[in-house]
């Protein structure tokens, strides 16, 4: 379910990009707002890209198991499958104990991304998870139970939920992208 | 079987991931019990109603240029003209309404890091107000769906 990119600093090295190379570009612009729904995609990709249809299988599943691409699914709509609400909760939890506590929040499933962001003056927090429910009961839930799972860790804690979605497109990288990309309008990020 | 079923274990099982083969919706047919066009139907379907926002590969965003977590701190009457004018830049690709202080929220994505830079000063001057710029350091986790049979 999770996927998590934490590596330990002495055997860290820089991953693989996307955009470093023409044909990892090429594919994100082609396929960033979704595959044309044809009884053989693969074969219209391997098309574009001037590639066999091996090829780009073999192309896709490097990307994959580099992590360049997260899954390659059907991908739903949160927001329209009932999971109207969403939480961003915030934590500040010590700067030392963060691996191990961003990990724990990570772990939980009813978590869709659990996140360390930088502290701001009058910006206090340091991680961030999203918590997504069918109410707001649910998330209240889901809050309590981070904030128990996390104890006297945490010195200070807050949920932002939205009120509004003003804007939800997918990955965006150039202006081909830009207008091949959908919005979407009402999801869950 | 009726449709919605169908639909609803097509997501639950293809959300994860589809299969990496030549004619996958075929594939995926197989595996639900019944035929290549229904699954495209169903797809279609799903897609058209927004229930699916796409097929296809889910990019890891941090191997792609830059992109940030920005708030601004809006006054209440100005909100729906800032959230037009952030909502405006083809880099912001989510943009969120959020009850706190800081009211409003969005992901800015771009080729590098100095042209986010440009954008967040670009925002500061033209509001006045000062975005709070923040960077994933870490992820602990990103989401790969959701379990939909097993949650309540």
């Amino acid at each position: 379910m999770s996927a998590c990119t934490s590596p330990s600093e002495s055997l860290w090295q820089a991953p693989p990009r996307l955009d470093e190379t023409p044909l990892a570009l090429r594919l994100v612009e082609l396929t960033q707002a979704g595959l044309p729904l044809l009884e053989d995609p693969w074969a219209w990709l391997a098309e574009q890209l001037g590639l066999s249809v091996e090829s780009t299988l073999d192309l896709l599943k490097r990307l994959q198991a580099e992590g360049a691409i997260r899954r390659i699914a059907a991908v739903p709509n949160h927001y329209r499958l009932g999971y109207r609400h969403n939480g961003m909760t915030v934590w500040d939890v010590a700067d030392a104990d963060i691996s191990r506590l961003g990990a724990l929040l990570g772990a939980q499933p009813f978590v869709s991304h659990c996140y360390r962001r930088p502290r701001r003056p009058g910006w206090r927090y340091n991680l961030f998870a999203m918590v997504h429910g069918r109410s707001r009961e649910e998330i209240d839930r889901y809050r309590e139970h981070l904030r128990y799972l996390l104890g006297d860790a945490c010195t200070a804690e807050d949920m932002l939920v939205s009120s509004r979605i003003l804007k939800k497109t997918g990955l965006r990288l150039s202006p081909v992208g830009a207008k091949l990309a959908r919005e979407t309008g009402a999801s869950v990020l | 079987m009726t449709p919605n079923s169908l639909a609803r274990r097509l997501i639950d099982r293809f959300q994860h991931g589809l299969p990496l083969c030549a004619e996958p919706y075929q594939a995926m047919a197989q595996a639900l019990g019944c035929c290549e066009a229904q699954v495209l139907d169903c797809l279609q379907h799903l897609q058209v109603a927004g229930t699916l926002s796409r097929v296809g590969p889910v990019f890891e965003h941090t191997r792609a240029g830059a992109s940030t977590l920005a708030a601004l701190a809006v006054p209440e009457d100005r909100l729906h003209q800032v959230a037009a004018r952030v909502s405006q830049y083809p880099e912001v690709n989510h943009n969120y309404a959020r009850e706190h202080r800081y009211n409003l929220w969005f992901v800015l994505t771009g080729p590098n890091r100095a042209h986010l830079d440009n954008i967040l000063q670009e925002l500061e001057h033209d509001t006045g107000l000062m975005p709070l710029d923040l960077p994933m350091l870490t992820a602990y986790r990103i989401d790969l769906g959701f379990a939909l049979e097993t949650t309540p």
